[in-house]
């Protein structure tokens, strides 16, 4: 088993292992007790045109001086769109933080790895703070670490799709490897698979769709915190080794010999 | 004064002189606002002094929620 190291992404710590996304959120008042029930330190914001008929009251909802708000290139179809959507979200957050994602496929939204790379090499010389969002390739987390990013975001399955680690093996390669932070991103919809991506190794979830869409996402939201919690708490109590015999935990001696 | 807004043509009687000007016209809040003017980024601190001219092409973008 992977041991737990603190959380610390480009000199800052967290707490809380678990990211959390604002979209979908069925209203702008659930979304920020959401947000509090996660326990979260980091959420992710996209970029988009101003409605010219009255403000989003989504971004009400984010306190923007209790959270890391971090931006995304989401909608980016290639690296240039991706460059694009980093350099306004900069100018519009002032922060250099950026979830890097690059999806040409509409239907499964899976990353764009050699475009990913592309515009990961020309915002890191720009001297963005770069979380890539990838498919779970233990060969391009290591060359997405080597130029610089300052933790890897690898997939548990598809973007919303609730289908939970389906990368297992490749996941634990990628954390066996990294000396970066890894964060299991998209899939997860289960708190349980919350729980099995730190079990693995990783040092942290991000998660979206399965709180903002649940019948209760303020609950599901405390319940992903809970298992992330637990699920951390359980690596750093050192788990025992598999076995593949029985091991009695009672005495097998004293009675009945 | 023709400026074309987030994709749209928009004709102003009382053209705004400065993209802080068309900001202030439009209510958008400076805050968590980018602009790019003709493809380029404009920084916040040089909103007051960016004239605008017929026909510039001016996105200007916030945050939304997502993933």
């Amino acid at each position: 088993m992977a041991e737990l190291k603190d959380l610390v992404i480009a000199g800052r710590t967290f707490t809380s292992r678990l990211f959390v996304g604002t979209g979908k959120y069925p209203s702008p008042d659930i979304l920020r007790r959401s947000l509090e029930a996660s326990g979260t330190e980091l959420v992710t914001v996209a970029l988009r045109r101003v409605s010219l008929t009255g403000p989003d009251p989504t971004l009400d909802a984010i306190d923007f001086g209790r959270y890391l708000v971090m931006p995304n290139t989401s909608g980016a179809r290639d690296a240039d769109e991706a460059l694009r959507l980093a350099r306004l979200a900069r100018a519009a957050s002032g922060l250099d933080w950026i979830k890097l994602e690059v999806t040409p496929d509409p239907v499964y939204l899976l990353p764009d790895p050699a475009e990913t790379l592309r515009a990961a090499e020309v915002l890191i010389k720009e001297g963005f703070t770069v979380l890539p969002y990838i498919h779970a390739d233990p060969t391009l987390a290591r060359r997405l670490e080597d130029i610089g990013c300052a933790a890897i975001m690898p997939l548990g399955s598809p973007i919303g799709s609730a289908r939970g680690i389906k990368t297992g093996e490749f996941l634990r390669i990628i954390i066996e490897q990294a000396s970066v932070p890894v964060v299991v991103d998209a899939g997860l919809g289960l708190p349980s698979h919350a729980a099995q991506a730190i079990e693995l190794g990783a040092d942290a979830v991000l998660v979206n769709t399965a709180i903002a869409v649940a019948a209760d996402p303020v609950l599901m939201a405390e319940a992903f915190r809970l298992a992330v919690e637990a699920a951390a708490k359980g690596m750093r109590a050192g788990p025992i080794e598999q076995q593949a015999q029985a091991a009695a935990s009672s005495p097998l001696t004293g009675f009945l010999e | 004064m023709k400026l074309i807004i987030n994709g749209e043509e928009r004709t102003f009687g009382q053209p705004p002189a400065t993209l802080a000007s068309l900001l202030d016209q439009l209510c958008v809040p400076v805050a968590r606002t980018a602009v790019e003017l003709n493809g380029s980024v404009v920084e916040k601190h040089r909103f007051e002094a960016t004239a605008l001219r017929e026909a510039d092409r001016i996105e200007i973008v916030s945050f939304v929620g997502g993933g």
